[in-house]
C-alpha cells in the first residue's frame, strides 16, 4: 500500500484541482550508498526544508522545466545502517525521488529513493476512513444486498471534507441559486467568512448548512470582504451544487 | 542562514469572521451527512489507500468500475 489517494465520484471530480493544489505528505525510506552520520543526514534534509528547484524526470508526463516547490518541512525519524526515515509535507508535485538524489548529492555519498508512503493528501490523512480497494468492493455488495445507507457512509465522504483546506464564504440561501447558474457573488450576499483570503486565493462557496455551492476566485481579502457593502467578492469558477437545489430568489434582466 | 520555513496548508488556522447575520431555510437544501447513499455516490469522495504497482490512474479506473460509476478522478499521482 502506498497510502492516501483521494478518488472524487462523478460530480466531485469537479473539485480535483483543489486537491492536486493542497499539498501532500510523504513517509519516506531513503536509502545511502555511502557512510554518512545521523546529525549530517539531519542537517542536510533540514537544509531543504526551503523552496526547492526540481526538473520532472526523464519518464515524466509533463513538460520538462525547472519548477520550484515549497517544502514546508522535513523531519528526520530514524536511521539504520544506510536507510534513513524522513516525513516531508511539500507542495503537490514534488519529486520525492528527486529529493533522495538531491539530498545524496549534498551528503556527498549519493542516495537513492526506497521506499514511499503518502501520509497526506490536503485535508485526507490515514485515519479511520481510509479504506481499501478491497473495502470498496465488498462494502458496495454489502449495500447493494442490505440497502443500509450507513454502510456507503463509511466508504465514502462528502466532496465538502475535500475542501476543509479551502478558505470559505457562507452565502445566504437567496443567493446560492444564482450563483449555481454561474453568477457571482457580490457583497450583500456574503454572511460569514474566513480569514487569510487574499485577492485571487481558490475559495469556496457554503450555504449555512455546510452543502459546498461552487469553487471560486476571490476578488478581494477577507478584511476587505469585511468593508463592502456591494461590488463583486468572488468570481465563480466551478459550480458544485445542481441548480433548482435552492429556490430562485433573482430576477432575470427582462422583468 | 536558514529562512522560517513555509507553512502547510493544514497547518493554517482560520476563523469565521460574521458579516452578516442570516437563517438557514430548511425547507432546502440538506446537511452534507443527510445524504442518500445514491447522494454520497454523486457528491462524495474516497480516501482509497493505494496498492502498490498500478498507477493512480488504473486504481481510479477499477473504483469507477467497481462502484458502477460514470466519472471518477484522482487527487494527485505518487510524485516519486
Amino acid at each position: 500500500m502506498t497510502g492516501v489517494l483521494p478518488i472524487t465520484l462523478e460530480e466531485s471530480t469537479k473539485i480535483v484541482q483543489a486537491l492536486l493544489y493542497s499539498g501532500k505528505e510523504y513517509v519516506c525510506v531513503m536509502k545511502l550508498h555511502g557512510e554518512a552520520s545521523e546529525k549530517r543526514v539531519t542537517e542536510v534534509l533540514k537544509e531543504f526544508e526551503d523552496t526547492i528547484y526540481q526538473r520532472p524526470p526523464l519518464r515524466a508526463s509533463v513538460k520538462r522545466q525547472l519548477r520550484t516547490r515549497k517544502i514546508y518541512y522535513i523531519d528526520f525519524l530514524e536511521m539504520e545502517g544506510r536507510n534513513v526515515l524522513f516525513k516531508v509535507g511539500c507542495e503537490g508535485g514534488t519529486y520525492i525521488r528527486k529529493l533522495c538524489y538531491d539530498v545524496g548529492e549534498i551528503l556527498g555519498c549519493g542516495a537513492h529513493m526506497q521506499e514511499l508512503r503518502r501520509t497526506r493528501a490536503g485535508p485526507f490523512v490515514e485515519n479511520g476512513n481510509i479504506v481499501t480497494l478491497q473495502d470498496v468492493a465488498y462494502w458496495f455488495m454489502e449495500w447493494q444486498q442490505q440497502k443500509d445507507d450507513a454502510i456507503i457512509k463509511k466508504l465514502i465522504q462528502p466532496m465538502e471534507n475535500a475542501l476543509a483546506l479551502i478558505p470559505k464564504i457562507y452565502i445566504r440561501d437567496s443567493a446560492v441559486d444564482a450563483i449555481c447558474h454561474g453568477a457571482n457573488l457580490t457583497a450583500p450576499g456574503v454572511l460569514s467568512l474566513e480569514t487569510g483570503i487574499n485577492e485571487n486565493s481558490l475559495i469556496a462557496f457554503f450555504t449555512l448548512k455546510g452543502e459546498a455551492v461552487a469553487l471560486a476566485r476571490a476578488a478581494c481579502s477577507t478584511d476587505d470582504i469585511m468593508q463592502m457593502e456591494h461590488g463583486i467578492v468572488a468570481k465563480t469558477e466551478r459550480v458544485l451544487m445542481p441548480r433548482g437545489t435552492y429556490p430562485k430568489a433573482w430576477k432575470s434582466g427582462e422583468t | 542562514m536558514h529562512m522560517p520555513r513555509s507553512i502547510a496548508p493544514w497547518e493554517i488556522a482560520r476563523k469565521i469572521l460574521v458579516k452578516s447575520e442570516g437563517k438557514a431555510n430548511f425547507r432546502y437544501g440538506r446537511k452534507p451527512e443527510e445524504r442518500t447513499a445514491e447522494e454520497y455516490m454523486r457528491y462524495g469522495v474516497i480516501n482509497l489507500d493505494k496498492p502498490a504497482g498500478p498507477t493512480s490512474h488504473e486504481v481510479a479506473a477499477w473504483v469507477k468500475r467497481i462502484l458502477k460509476l460514470q466519472q471518477v478522478g484522482h487527487g494527485g499521482t505518487l510524485e516519486a
